[in-house]
């Protein structure tokens, strides 16, 4: 076992491993999604209280969740590159940031369009809502930190330093732009209108975040292989490949 | 079939959520595809030259 | 026993050789107040005069132009240092390194929050804040604005060796800002409605010691980073 993820730091081994493991872990998002989306619109009743638009809710709950899951994914990365300087690692954490930034903007659309049938307008300052607009501005700090250092092993070392230092801070802005909230706002709307979820209507939602967590899974590794491809193109191995070497 | 486009007067609202969702997953999906055969074909392309000139 | 005492002297050193230097140069100072000062007087101009739109924004202005005035004068933290290659020498000495930022975080902290500290009852008369909110906007900001250049210091920490680091430096910061943000202001706006704001306060200082102690940690690091 250990020496499986030793192999699997080595650049050329992960390139390859990564290339067999990325179509399955995409066939396997494919089918959830497509059952999922099923579910979810078709089969899943209507609510009783907001009508057919918290269907979005398949949509909106995964987003936000894959959100705090992708950037968790990028603290553990950055931890070892910081401690071991994995080079996996920091390819990983470069491939996660545009991804997180993508779900996190997802979910904040999203809810601007569940929130002006619901609330009558586009944009409330709830404090879900809030915790996840400055949880896009971290991403969108990081990809910019990365993207103005010139060296990028460098460059990943820093915003690996940057993603430690927002995860201390992501419980406590979170926290306090509730606090702020609940002291502005008052009782803020419940977004599921019940105490306990129809099953009905929780096996979609299940489903379509099992469907994201596949689909990041799945284009994290084909995004890091081709940033392996280009930090690694001067290498013997990366001019040894087929693609490269011609037949 | 009519009914279920409408969902119930919510139609923009379901169907935009959806339809960005959508296309923020195929737009990550695309990007790394593009992004990796370009460079294998810049790649290939200055070893071919490399290999030419010695 | 002899080293503790050469590191205190070390870190007087270097505190003091800072506030020299920020004295010489006295636009350092002067410079982040005034803009201070400017931004909080937009907010009348642009928004209207009326005395209870004016108490009822006193406290997010004041904090929010604190926020920019502080983030304006970050820079100045380490680039001097950095241009002229005494922050490597930092860097290399003997002592804990992130004592040695402590020092420099606090000399920061000295030239660019103390007065911005002392300036603000005048803003809070120019906003029409109530007196009883003044002492709390003291202390929210005695409190508050050493948090601005600790945490600070990281982000400038991890810009200092870019061309363009001014405009992501503030992209990295000003979100990490936000609860200091919502504590300092909530705490002022509580005060002006005449409730104790104990709760506020002890939540700032909370979020000062833990500042004090992760921020020079990871400045350290985010140095090495930056100067390898």
């Amino acid at each position: 076992m250990m020496k499986f993820f030793h192999k699997l730091g080595s650049p050329p081994y992960f390139y390859g491993f990564a290339g067999r493991l990325a179509p399955w872990l995409g066939i396997i998002c494919l089918i959830l999604l497509v059952i999922g989306l099923y579910d979810g619109l078709v089969v899943a009743p209507t609510d009783y209280q907001q009508g057919e638009s918290y269907r979005i809710i398949y949509i909106h709950v995964p987003a936000a969740w894959m959100s705090l899951f992708i950037y968790m994914v990028m603290a553990v990365c950055a931890v070892l590159t910081m401690i071991w300087r994995v080079k996996i690692a920091e390819v990983i954490a470069t491939a996660s940031a545009p991804l997180g930034a993508s779900f996190t903007f997802l979910a904040l659309v999203t809810g601007s369009l569940w929130g002006k049938p619901m609330w009558g307008t586009w944009w409330v300052w709830d404090g879900r809502l809030t915790s996840e607009l400055i949880l896009l501005f971290l991403y969108l700090g990081i990809i910019a930190l990365y993207n103005a250092v010139e060296d990028k092993r460098t460059a990943a070392r820093s915003t690996a330093v940057l993603t430690l230092v927002g995860v201390v801070n992501i419980p406590i802005i979170h926290y306090s732009v509730i606090w702020w909230n609940t002291l502005h706002q008052g009782p803020t709307v419940t977004k599921l209108g019940a105490p306990s979820i129809d099953p009905r209507m929780l096996i979609p939602l299940l489903l379509m975040a099992m469907a994201f967590q596949f689909y990041y899974f799945a284009v994290v590794l084909m995004q890091a292989r081709a940033e392996i491809l280009e930090r690694e193109r001067n290498t013997a191995w990366v001019q040894q490949l087929p693609e490269v070497n011609g037949p | 079939m009519k009914e279920f486009l409408y969902m119930g007067g919510y139609a923009f609202y379901v169907w935009t959520s959806y339809g960005i969702a959508m296309a923020v997953l195929i737009i990550n999906l695309v990007l790394p595809i593009g992004r990796r055969r370009r460079l294998l074909a810049d790649i290939a392309r200055k070893a071919r030259r490399a290999r030419r000139s010695s | 026993m002899n080293g503790q005492r050469s590191l205190s002297r070390a870190f007087l050193a270097l505190l003091r050789r800072d506030l020299v230097l920020a004295v010489r140069q006295r636009s350092e100072i002067g410079n982040p107040l005034l803009f201070f000062l400017i931004v909080t007087a937009m907010f009348p101009l642009g928004v209207g005069s009326k005395p209870q739109l004016l108490q009822a924004m006193a406290p997010g202005v004041i904090w929010v132009a604190a926020l920019l005035a502080a983030l304006l004068s970050l820079d100045a933290i380490f680039r001097s240092d950095f241009e002229d290659g005494s922050l490597e020498q930092i860097l290399l000495s003997a002592h804990p390194v992130s004592v040695l930022i402590l020092a420099k975080v606090l000399a920061h902290w000295l030239i660019t929050g103390l007065p911005l500290l002392l300036v603000s009852p005048l803003i809070g008369v120019l906003l029409n804040l109530p007196q009883g909110a003044t002492a709390t906007l003291l202390l929210t900001l005695a409190l508050g604005t050493p948090i601005l250049s600790l945490v600070g210091a990281i982000g400038v920490a991890l810009t200092v060796g870019l061309r363009k680091g001014g405009i992501i430096l503030s992209l990295l910061v000003l979100p990490l800002y936000v609860p200091v943000l919502i504590f300092g202001s909530s705490a002022v706006q509580t005060a002006a409605a005449g409730i104790p704001v104990t709760g506020q306060l002890s939540l700032l200082g909370a979020l000062l010691l833990l500042a004090l102690s992760l921020s020079p940690v990871a400045t350290a690091s985010a140095l090495r980073i930056s100067l390898s």
